[in-house]
């Protein structure tokens, strides 16, 4: 593993050739390269200062701009400069090369940076997830969960939850560690429960939000289903703009699941294409009509596919799918399916109607909550672990348990919330006591 | 010859620390001495007295598995004894008594006198010898020396003490007794971090001119719960306490008179504890509050003095004077003591290792409220292991220490060591993050063993020890055979889900409405349990699925225990740490990747890389 010690250099903007470059530089040696490299020497902090860039033969790189941000109260934490070039590859090198040149320093690793900066203390655990999707962002929505996470309004969603559920820790400790004081109640079950109680219902709305978060982030699903020889695998194509999935007159032609990423609505979508649904004449068979059901009921969308030339059967749509009817160039005498839509992937008619309807259905979806909301699997799990152990607290405090069982699950729950962000003290809870109660005899 | 010993290990100091600490390392086989001032006030209680409660208890309890003293003490001179938080569960059950501190002094002396391997010394220590780099021993008030390979220091408030009581200033240890001030200064020489610490005190009450008949009572518990594993009753007389509250006027006497106590004149420099306020920063901080309790504790049975638990103060006599006459019941009471603050030095504890012993001096330890701690029970504890590391010390064994999972011991120093303090740090069973299994029943189970292998043990107890031990084991293993389907316990008339899951006679105890009676109606062969074990059975049962659950938490903490950081290794080489972080490492200078965890101001980020550069280094150790 590279050393954690050395001095690392990158290019920061993307590759040229380019208007500008930025070349970023932190760690122990950034003062000295600085001072070698910046013709004027090394620039007040935070001040962009106008001159040549030298290397070691004081050979002029180019002119620019150079800027130095001293540790501790830079990106990184560390010391770190930023040279702004001409954005010619043959200028950058000559850039990266004079800086390699220097002792303990070298490119930095993919993330490097914001790995520093976490390390450092400088972000948390969520808003450093919070860089690398801002980077990633392609779309805008994208973007602006990943800026709510960067700039700390998701962590500070969560450290809320935190402080809510270290009051109610607060209030069991008191009732446990200081028995008889006369201030300490020792019925505190009421205030405890009310307090878990609304904890319990912010959770679960977090948590019940169909996953819009992740789905932003890392795009909706959507399946094509429907029997065989219906279409699906030439609908997907049309939309996809190109032969994704083999397309044939054999009912049960599509296997395995087909899929492909898409931008609907501003958003990301992946459109899968299913084998058909039917008694299946082989065990190949079977197992693709499994993957195909398992998929659909995954799905944020299912598209319902049917043909116009057989007779459209809609039964085994749930509320919420789209019903689509394909083949229409066949039929003359075209029922449009309730609330459904009526295509032809041989002639496209029909098509922009649909994706005009998936991006309604998306935007809507994507829309629905205005909380932070959650991005990431591991955000998930440990919420409703928290969920779960505050149920359980609650659960136990009905049937009377221990304050100390009760205070249990508590500690517990929290304990998932500060893994997400960092760590819950006692100090913190003894804090809360000993604000809130005059104790002690 | 020069360089002998006149003792394996030396213990400085006859309070709480220091009498467990010399017994201790007595009991480890080592010549011991116990040199304190003055033999007279070998085991005093400063201040309170009352050992116990919550956590507290927690500690006496484990002093006791280990074979310490505090516990047959306190049952010898214990007045007043309860079970606090009966109503909860048994896990933070806290067994707690008032204690007479005559018959505790007595006792303790008595103890003392005949413990084998034991010297008791009086005399003042003023200074220590150090020889190359290694203590050899103390010198004594009269430049008389008193070597020994290991020496424990448990001085407690006497470090430089200064009384603060309105505008009056003494130097004191406590109240009466001069302070250690040659000692002090050495610490300081050694270039230990070290800072000031307050505490405060009530005044001492006449009890004799009380109005006794007006107030409330707090009666002992009908059945006194003993501390010690080898107690089976408690003998002395039981006694009640009064309850009272102060007022309004009391208040406003009070608050008029804020300046002129020490502590809010701005006169002393040392954090007091935030969990034990004096009567002026609860009227300062909780101006809503129109009274606050007292408990009036007799501090003896042939003992009229009373101490007022809930006013310690620094206020001027004639103050003091005047607002305990506006309390109900004590308006005719006459002072014997007035009430003090005492600011003292201690030396930051995150100089000393998991052994207790000073990183920069081989061979002293400290134990006690010279570490940042208050009460007894905290200081006796470390005691115990100062002594006992001592005494490892000399015999060139490695210093054994108590985890986090094991024992409010191992809370206790981890949280010393590696957090430091910022007030007077006390024991709370908040603290310990395994609190369902380190419970005060249990205590012998989790440690007598552990005492034993350490040499702790003496026979009496280890022969007691072991006939429990396997009482609970045949007992444990008989419930778990017992094996009922959900229908034939429904036949017993127990209320359980149909779910068609077998469990047994222990799965059931766990639930909250099935007791060992249920149990002994459906398996008459459970009747051979002996009525103690089975009670303790009944409370592992009831934890059981806790503590299964904790298991993976324990077994990580352990994990990271094991990742050892070299004593050597330098932090200054573990880049993109930030100044803070590395700065905090260097002051702990922790021995284990989970100890570095704990440290204030660690951030995840900075363990990653200190965990990178630590795992790097170990192969490069092997190829040296
Ligand atoms: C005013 C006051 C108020 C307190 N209030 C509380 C409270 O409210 N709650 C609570 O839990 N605890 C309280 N305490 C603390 C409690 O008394 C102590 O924490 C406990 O006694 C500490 O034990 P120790 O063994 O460290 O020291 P101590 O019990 O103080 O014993 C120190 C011993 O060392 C001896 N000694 C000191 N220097 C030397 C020397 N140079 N040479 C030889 N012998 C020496 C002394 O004579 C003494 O015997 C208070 C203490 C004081 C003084
Ligand atoms: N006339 C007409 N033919 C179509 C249309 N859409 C698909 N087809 C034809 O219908 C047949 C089946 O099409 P696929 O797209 O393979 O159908 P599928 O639903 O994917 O079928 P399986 O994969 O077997 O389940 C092919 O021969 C297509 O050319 C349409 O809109 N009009
Ligand atoms: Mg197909």
């Amino acid at each position: 593993m590279a050393d954690a010690r050395d001095t690392i250099c990158a290019l920061a903007s993307g590759p040229p050739p380019a208007a500008i470059a930025i070349v970023r530089i932190s760690g122990p040696r950034v003062r000295e390269i600085c001072s070698a490299v910046f013709e004027k020497g090394v620039p007040a902090p935070r001040h962009a200062v106008f001159g040549r860039f030298l290397d070691v033969s004081r050979d002029t790189i180019d002119e620019g701009l150079g800027l130095f941000m001293p540790g501790p109260s830079s990106y990184t934490g560390e010391d770190t400069a930023e040279l702004y070039l001409h954005g010619g590859a043959a200028v950058i090198d000559h850039a990266l090369d004079t800086l390699c040149a220097f002792p303990e320093t070298r490119l930095a690793e993919p993330g490097e940076f914001t790995r520093r900066a976490f390390e450092n203390g400088r972000l948390d655990l969520v808003e450093a997830e919070g860089v690398a999707d801002l980077i990633d962002a392609e779309t805008r929505a994208q973007k602006s969960l990943a800026l709510d996470q960067l700039d700390g309004r998701l962590s500070d969603q969560y450290a809320a939850w935190r402080v809510d559920l270290v009051n109610a820790l607060a209030l069991l400790e008191v009732s446990i560690d200081f028995p008889d004081e006369e201030d300490a109640p020792d019925e505190t079950s009421d205030p405890v429960r009310e307090k878990l109680e609304s904890i319990q219902a912010s959770l679960e709305q977090a948590l019940d939000d169909e996953a819009i978060g992740e789905r932003i982030r890392d795009g909706f699903r959507i399946a094509i289903v429907g029997p065989p020889n219906a279409g699906k695998s030439s609908v997907l194509n049309r939309l996809a703009r190109r032969e994704a999935a083999i397309v044939s007159d054999i009912p049960g032609t599509t296997r395995d699941i087909v899929e492909v990423r898409l931008k609907i609505g501003g958003q990301i979508a992946w459109v899968a294409d299913t084998a058909g649904l039917r008694e299946a004449s082989d065990a190949i068979e079977a197992e693709g009509v499994r993957r195909a059901r398992e998929r659909a009921a995954a799905a944020d969308l299912r598209i319902q596919l049917r043909s116009a030339d057989t007779r459209p059967d809609f039964h085994e749509a749930e509320s919420g799918d789209l019903l689509v009817l394909n083949k229409t160039d066949l039929s003359d005498d075209v029922t449009v399916p309730e609330g459904g839509l009526a295509i032809s992937s041989l002639s496209g008619d029909g098509f922009e109607a649909l994706e005009t309807r998936l991006a309604e259905i998306i935007r809507a979806k994507a829309g629905a909550s205005a909380a932070p909301l959650i991005t990431r699997r591991r955000h998930r799990v440990a919420l409703e672990q928290a969920q779960f152990h505050v149920k359980q607290a609650l659960d136990l405090q009905a049937r009377g348990g221990g304050a100390e069982l009760v205070a249990e699950d508590v500690r517990l729950a929290s304990r998932q919330l500060s893994a997400l962000i960092g760590e819950i003290g006692v100090e913190e809870i003894l804090g809360a006591v000993f604000s809130s109660f005059c104790i002690g005899k | 010859m020069p360089g002998a010993f006149d003792f394996d290990v030396i213990v400085v100091g006859g309070g709480h620390a220091g009498c467990e600490a010399a017994t201790a390392a007595a009991r480890a086989g080592v010549r011991t001495a116990l040199v304190t001032h003055k033999l007279a006030t070998i085991g005093e209680m400063s201040c309170n007295p009352a050992i116990g409660g919550l956590g507290k208890g927690h500690l006496v309890r484990e002093i006791d598995a280990l074979d310490g003293v505090m516990a047959r003490m306190a049952d010898k001179a214990g007045i007043q004894f309860r079970l606090l938080n009966r109503s909860k569960g048994p896990a933070v059950w806290g067994p707690r008594a008032q204690i007479d501190r005559k018959l505790y002094r007595e006792a303790m002396q008595a103890e003392l006198q005949d413990y084998p391997n034991l010297t008791l010394i009086e005399d003042g220590v003023e200074d220590l010898i150090v020889e190359d780099g290694r203590t050899a021993g103390v010198i004594g008030q009269t430049g008389g020396t008193y070597r020994a390979g290991a020496v424990v220091i448990t001085t407690g408030t006497f470090l430089k003490g200064i009384i603060h009581r309105g505008e009056e200033r003494i130097e004191a240890g406590r109240i009466g007794e001069k302070p250690a001030i040659g000692l002090s200064d050495r610490l300081y020489a050694l270039e230990l971090p070290m800072g000031r610490l307050k505490t405060g005190t009530p005044a001492r009450l006449d009890g004799s001119t009380i109005d006794w008949d007006r107030l409330e009572k707090q009666p002992a518990d009908e059945e006194p719960v003993p501390f010690s594993f080898m107690s089976d009753r408690i003998e002395v007389p039981q006694i009640a306490c009064g309850i009272t509250y102060t007022n309004e006027a009391t208040h406003d006497i009070i608050a008029e008179n804020l300046n002129s106590s020490a502590v809010y004149s701005g006169a002393i420099a040392g954090k007091g504890p935030r969990y034990c306020p004096s009567i002026e920063d609860k009227v300062y901080r909780f101006a809503d509050k129109t009274r606050h309790q007292i408990f009036l504790e007799p501090e003896g049975l042939d003992d009229d003095t009373v101490y007022p638990n809930g006013i310690s103060t620094s206020l001027p006599i004639d103050v003091q004077e005047a607002f305990v006459r506006t309390i109900e019941g004590l308006e005719n009471v006459r002072i014997i003591q007035p009430g003090y603050a005492i600011e003292y030095d201690y030396v930051d504890p995150r100089a000393l290792n998991h052994g207790l012993e000073v990183k920069v001096l081989p061979g002293l330890f400290l134990a006690g409220q010279i570490n940042g701690t208050t009460g007894y029970e905290e200081a006796g504890a470390q005691g115990l292991v100062a002594g006992l590391n001592a005494a490892r010390h000399v015999r060139g064994l490695s210093a054994a220490r108590f985890d986090r999972a094991e024992a409010y011991i191992g809370v206790l120093i981890d949280d010393l060591v590696t957090r430091g303090v910022t007030e007077p740090y006390r024991m709370f069973t908040s603290r310990a993050e395994y609190r369902l299994a380190l419970r005060s029943d249990n205590a012998d189970q989790r440690l007598t063993q552990r005492g034993i292998e350490l040499g702790l043990v003496q026979e009496k107890r280890a022969a007691m020890f072991h006939v429990k031990h396997q009482g609970l084991e045949s007992g444990r293993s008989l419930l778990k055979d017992l094996v009922l389907t959900p229908k034939q316990a429904a036949g017993h008339g127990w209320k359980v889900n149909q779910d068609g899951q077998r469990r047994s006679a222990w799965d059931y105890l766990a639930y909250p409405d099935i007791g060992f009676e249920h149990i002994e109606a459906a398996f008459p062969e459970v009747s051979s349990i002996s009525v103690a074990d089975r009670a303790q059975l009944a409370i592992e049962a009831t934890y059981a699925g806790y503590l299964e659950r904790q298991k993976a938490d324990v077994e990580a903490l352990r994990r990271d225990e094991a990742l050892e950081i070299p004593a050597d290794f330098d932090f200054a080489s573990v880049g993109g740490l930030s100044n803070e972080a590395r700065a905090k490492l260097e002051a702990v200078r922790p021995s284990t990747l989970g100890q570095a965890a704990r440290i204030e101001g660690v951030t995840p980020g900075a363990l990653v890389s200190l965990l990178a550069h630590v795992k790097r280094r170990k192969p490069q150790r092997a190829a040296s």
